[in-house]
């Protein structure tokens, strides 16, 4: 997709995060007992910097997603926000916090108010905090944002109710409507997976230009390693498994040179256009395909019933903490914390 | 709510399809018969009612011309067991009835919404005290509290009786509210609301009430009818001062007169009993096109 860099430019730790999760857990109580949807996430992002979270469905990705966006308050652990605790914060602040971080939902039909025009959705947030004074000017900055999205002429779009456009024209508003207050940090939550194919790259294009026009940080969560490739390559990926990170890298490192045998699973699983390629590809072996429930989960590494390099009494004991295992990347794996990162897959 | 004509007609500068508001809603009012019958209907009695009261001579009993038939000369609905005229009543009548009718409706409309909307909302303490209350208010018998509290106070104002009407009636839909904005306000558009910080009052006025909008009306509309026929009971049941003259207060005399086993006095007791049942089934019949008004998706089939 992009051309490959050898040496992306990602911004390490020595640059003051502007966002961390620092050891956050989300326990939901349930009938079938407590589930730990997110387990002890560490995760940061540098202002501008591309986030992406990696995993399947039920991995706890946009759990994490609503903690960051102060959506809902961590089981334990901490969001920091500029350095503060955000529910520490007093009201106001909270609030400015609030504002600072936007949300692109995964389903742009229930993301817009169908009883809103989109004029009316964009001006709203400009017209109460005062970014622009007076309803014509809010007009205006309306016009603009429609066209930073590529909703041109944004005039056949403002006076339209959402129920009058399509998917893809839907999602370009609610990115417009994230833009409304200048946030820091873009949360899009699976915000192409409902969409198209041929559209779901248009809009991908069109955020890659917002991320380096304006300068805005994204968590970008996805189950596609694919779309995280494309959009986050200069940027960090993590992969998440059952409510825990289980690697963590820059996202050239994730994609080329994997060391969790989950993640490279996930990558074997990308299917490649040359059929011999596929042949041949030496795709990681899974011992079974059916993820276990978060409510039930194994003892000691969660991925050991699915792994193919499980080893009896390593993987089932204890649970493997994510670990440096090459500079800047780090993985949650017993087996590849012994035998080193650069053991070729069996 | 009002607020968004308002800010639709800041649109107008850039981009809108020249339609004015105005024709929108009327076009929509024709589109579905029976909502625009239903509206013609409740137009004519309103109008009759409020405006006829001008035109017509004052009546005085006239022994002469005792419980008249239909379409006697003069007399084209008869006349009552006084000799009164009973058209004349019945264009004089109508106004307090439906006035009392659409203000307790109001009262009982706007108590649900904030009442019930904040309730879900804000959930915690605020959510109890309105379900309690709410349950309480529900549990005693309309009717017998009414005719206690008609024995007690002098109703004879029709602003009080509406209150009262309007006062004890807001439970069912405040329950009725508050379960469908539990449900709203998980929808996603509600949480983009709330991230960009657009403020309670507005986040559940604004965002979320419109979307139930036509529910809410629906609910008015029966909010009306409930009123009057409770109303009308008060008057039938003679617990409402009867002085003056109104479609509830003509049928309790009717029916005091006996006159349901008289066959000449059958103008004087069906008119008010079809007036009422016209209005009513006038406003159900309204309420189809209204909800086409406010439903952006059914405006444009």
């Amino acid at each position: 997709m992009t051309a490959v860099d050898e040496t992306p430019a990602v911004q390490d730790a020595s640059g003051k995060p502007l966002m961390t999760l620092d050891g956050v857990s989300q326990v939901f109580d349930t009938k079938a007992g407590p589930i730990r949807a997110v387990d002890q996430a560490n995760l940061s992002i540098n202002p501008g910097e591309v986030l992406c979270l990696v995993g399947e469905s039920g991995s706890g990705k946009t759990t994490a997603a609503r903690m960051a966006a102060g959506l809902t308050r961590p089981s334990s652990g901490q969001v920091m926000f500029d350095g503060t605790d955000i529910w520490s914060l007093k009201k106001r602040d909270f609030r400015d916090f609030r504002r600072s971080v936007q949300y692109v939902h995964q389903d742009p039909y229930a993301s817009l108010n169908p009883t809103r025009t989109i004029q009316q959705t964009l001006t709203a947030p400009l017209l109460k905090h005062g970014v622009v004074k007076g309803k014509q000017a809010a007009a205006e900055r309306a016009y603009e944002l429609l066209t930073k999205v590529d909703l041109t002429p944004p005039e056949n779009y403002l006076s339209k109710y959402p129920h009058q456009l399509s998917g893809g024209q839907r999602q370009r508003v609610a990115v417009a409507r994230a833009l409304t207050l200048d946030p820091k940090i873009i949360i899009a939550d699976e915000s192409t997976s409902m969409l198209d194919v041929s559209i779901r790259i248009s809009v991908l294009a069109m955020l890659g230009r917002l991320r380096d026009e304006l300068g805005v940080g994204f968590l970008f969560i996805t189950h596609d390693l694919a779309i995280a490739k494309y959009f986050g390559w200069r940027g960090r990926t993590a992969v998440m498994y059952l409510g825990r990170i289980v690697e963590f890298g820059p996202t050239p490192r994730i994609i080329n040179a994997p060391t969790h045998p989950y993640t490279r699973a996930l990558i074997d699983a990308i299917p490649e256009p040359d059929p011999d390629l596929t042949r041949t590809k030496n795709a990681e072996s899974l011992r079974s395909l059916e993820i276990p429930s978060l409510a039930h989960l194994p003892p000691g590494c969660a991925f050991h019933p699915r792994c193919g390099r499980f080893e009896d009494g390593l993987c089932d004991g204890d649970v493997p903490q994510l670990i440096q295992v090459r500079p800047g990347q780090s993985a949650a794996c017993h087996v590849v914390a012994r035998d080193g990162a650069d053991e070729p897959a069996a | 709510m009002a607020t968004d004509t308002v800010t639709s007609g800041a649109v107008a500068a850039i981009g809108t399809t020249g339609v004015s508001r105005f024709a929108g809603i009327l076009r929509s009012l024709r589109r579905s018969p029976a909502g625009f019958i239903g509206f013609i209907i409740v137009a004519l009695l309103v109008l009759i009612t409020s405006i006829g009261p001008i035109f017509t001579p004052t009546i005085e009993p006239n022994i002469k011309e005792i419980l008249l038939p239909f379409g006697s000369p003069g007399h084209l609905l008869g006349t009552d067991n006084e000799g009164k005229d009973v058209l004349i009543q019945m264009i004089d009548g109508g106004r307090s009835v439906i006035f009392i009718g659409f203000v307790a409706a109001a009262i009982s409309t706007a108590l649900a919404i904030a009442l019930g909307s904040l309730a879900a909302y804000l959930g915690g303490w605020v959510d109890s005290a309105v379900v309690t209350a709410a349950d309480v208010v529900l549990t005693v018998p309309q009717i017998v509290l009414l005719a206690v509290l008609g024995a007690l106070f002098k109703l004879d104002s029709p602003l009080l009786l509406a209150l009262l009407v309007g006062g004890l009636s807001w439970p069912v839909l405040t329950r009725a509210v508050r379960s469908q904005v539990l449900s709203l306000k998980e929808r996603e558009f509600v949480e983009a609301a709330r991230l960009l910080d657009l403020g309670t009052p507005r986040v559940v006025f604004v965002e979320i009430l419109p979307n139930m909008a036509s529910f809410i009306l629906m609910n008015f509309m029966i909010g009306v009818t409930n009123a009057i026929y409770s109303l009308v009971g008060l008057y039938l049941l003679g617990l409402a001062p009867l002085t003056g003259s109104n479609w509830g207060i003509m049928l309790n005399r009717a029916w005091i007169a006996g006159a349901i086993f008289n066959d000449a006095s059958l103008g004087f007791i069906l008119s008010p009993v079809v007036a009422i049942t016209l209005l009513l089934l006038g406003l159900v019949m309204m309420t189809r096109s209204l909800e086409e008004i406010l439903n952006p998706r059914l405006r444009d089939r």
